[in-house]
């Protein structure tokens, strides 16, 4: 059983099955974290987006669902790298005419490059939030009765090289994922033509709609709250 | 017409190539383009010098043969086309026409515009075919396939084999490819017998002659003459996991009772 498993995951097929289903659990994290963003939004001084993130760090489940979270992360890296070095190897002459542009779209060659600006930005990201917030503890952390994660989003998102490189991420992320979302299913050989149209829209409405709206609103608003001087946590109060 | 031609010369599989430049006065817009190379060919045998070696063979947009990389496409501009079936009517008296080989470490040049593509013949031979017993021949209609199935195996089976989806996609895969052949065999009562075993073996193989892996950018269904659909490359991806899964060890013995 072991000799077939591996066997699966060495052949072509298995390596894209890993970035598939790696791919696709990153979707739902997105999902839960667009989720506890939004909380944001609700005007309480941001008291429920500081309670779910609280509740968060003190669920054990949560908590291994992060180790998982972070297995995927690197599987996805690594498978990401270690198959386009075997496809570069595949055509070792290219062409010196080629019109590979007529017949596939930019972004879905390039997931590599749209790939590594999302990884760029979780790095940030992972810097700018998990690290103070999680491992040293210096941004009022859960233990702090004061605690004002939701500040500190305020804050962050009112630099405006911030809010860019934010902004920026979430249209690569858009397009990353109208590509792969749908190639996941492709690769998983739950696809034929009658489904196809439904995971490309599904795709295109997660990745366009959901994601980009979504985690776009983040940035604008509260850059924008920044320089208008509203106060966005507190609208509702 | 007036054309000129960059073309891919290159003496032998050692022979590190290069592009030579040819005019060509006279081409009537009626010419396929396999006609306009004969042209060139009398030419340069008029001038005593090697012509330029292009595989084909039926020139009936059948046979797999033709095999240009045309402008930067597989079998060139048009879509649903073989280069045979690529007429000079579809080119600009006064174009420059850039013809390369296909280009895959998995086909590798052995003079001017030919690939050695067996590595494909290699995929079929671990599992594209079916057993069958000998014989009288069955009634027509004896064995039930839905008409889905069998309309589905039949565009599959249109797959003549030509190798322009590893030319067209940016991996060289030759998914599209082995998925034709798999699915063709896999959707009908014949091909049941080997299922779990050709998927497989035929996946193992395509690994081992080094075409890449499949990125879903659609190239290779955009120029397939024979417009194979991408569906067979998840019907390939879902037969490959369920043999994993299904697959059961050998019993080991040799044979049983007839």
């Amino acid at each position: 059983m072991a000799n077939k498993v591996s066997q699966y995951l060495q052949s072509s097929i298995g390596k894209k099955t890993v970035m598939a289903a790696t791919g696709l659990f990153l979707v739902v994290f997105l999902l839960e974290h667009l989720y506890t963003n939004v909380l944001l939004f609700f005007g309480d001084g941001g008291k429920a987006f500081n309670d779910a993130s609280h509740g968060m760090v003190h669920s054990i489940i949560i908590r291994i669902i992060e180790v998982v979270l972070f297995v995927s992360i690197v599987l996805h890296v690594i498978q990401a790298l270690m198959l386009t070095g075997q496809n570069n190897k595949a055509r070792p002459v290219k062409y010196a005419v080629s019109g590979v542009s007529k017949t596939s779209s930019w972004f879905s060659r390039n997931m590599l490059l749209t790939g590594s600006i999302i990884f760029f930005f979780i790095v940030v990201h992972l810097y700018n939030f998990f690290v103070p917030y999680r491992v040293t503890g210096t941004v009022n952390g859960p233990e702090d009765p004061a605690n004002n994660l939701a500040i500190a989003v305020a804050e962050a998102l009112g630099d405006p090289m911030y809010a860019a490189l934010y902004l920026v991420s979430v249209l690569f992320l858009a397009f990353h994922l109208n590509h792969g979302f749908q190639s996941a299913f492709q690769t998983a050989g739950l696809n034929n033509r009658r489904y196809a149209p439904l995971w490309k829209m599904a795709g295109s409405f997660l990745a366009f709609i959901v994601f980009g709206l979504g985690f776009a609103s983040f940035p604008v608003l509260f850059y924008l709250s920044k320089v208008m001087e509203w106060d966005l946590l507190n609208w509702a109060k | 017409m007036k054309l000129t031609l960059k073309v891919w010369r290159q003496k032998n599989a050692k022979d590190s190539g290069k592009f030579a430049t040819y005019q060509l006065n006279e081409v009537s817009p009626d010419m396929s383009f396999l006609e306009m190379f004969d042209v060139l060919n009398e030419e340069l045998v008029g001038k005593g010098e090697d012509p330029v070696a292009f595989d084909h063979d039926c020139r009936e947009g059948i046979c797999g043969m033709c095999s240009m990389y045309i402008n930067g496409r597989a079998h060139g501009p048009m879509s649903g086309t073989t280069t045979c079936q690529l007429h000079m009517r579809k080119f600009k008296d006064g174009d420059t026409i850039t013809v390369e080989p296909w280009r895959a470490g998995a086909f590798p040049v052995l003079k001017d515009l030919v690939v050695d593509r067996s590595a494909f013949d290699r995929i079929i031979a671990a599992g594209g075919y079916v057993s069958v017993n000998t014989g009288s021949a069955k009634d027509a209609n004896n064995i039930p396939v839905p008409k889905h199935d069998a309309d589905a195996a039949f565009a599959a089976a249109a797959c003549i084999g030509c190798g322009a989806c590893v030319a067209a996609c940016k991996n060289a895969s030759a998914m599209l490819f082995a998925s034709a052949k798999i699915s063709q065999l896999a959707l009908l009562p014949q091909g049941k017998v080997e299922r779990t075993d050709r998927v497989l073996n035929m996946v193992k193989q395509m690994d081992a002659e080094g075409f890449g892996s499949c990125t879903n950018t659609g190239s290779c269904e955009a120029e397939c003459p024979k417009n194979i659909s991408l569906e067979n490359i998840a019907t390939m991806n879902r037969e490959y996991l369920l043999a994993t899964v299904s697959k059961q060890p050998d019993f080991g013995g040799t044979g049983g009772a007839g």
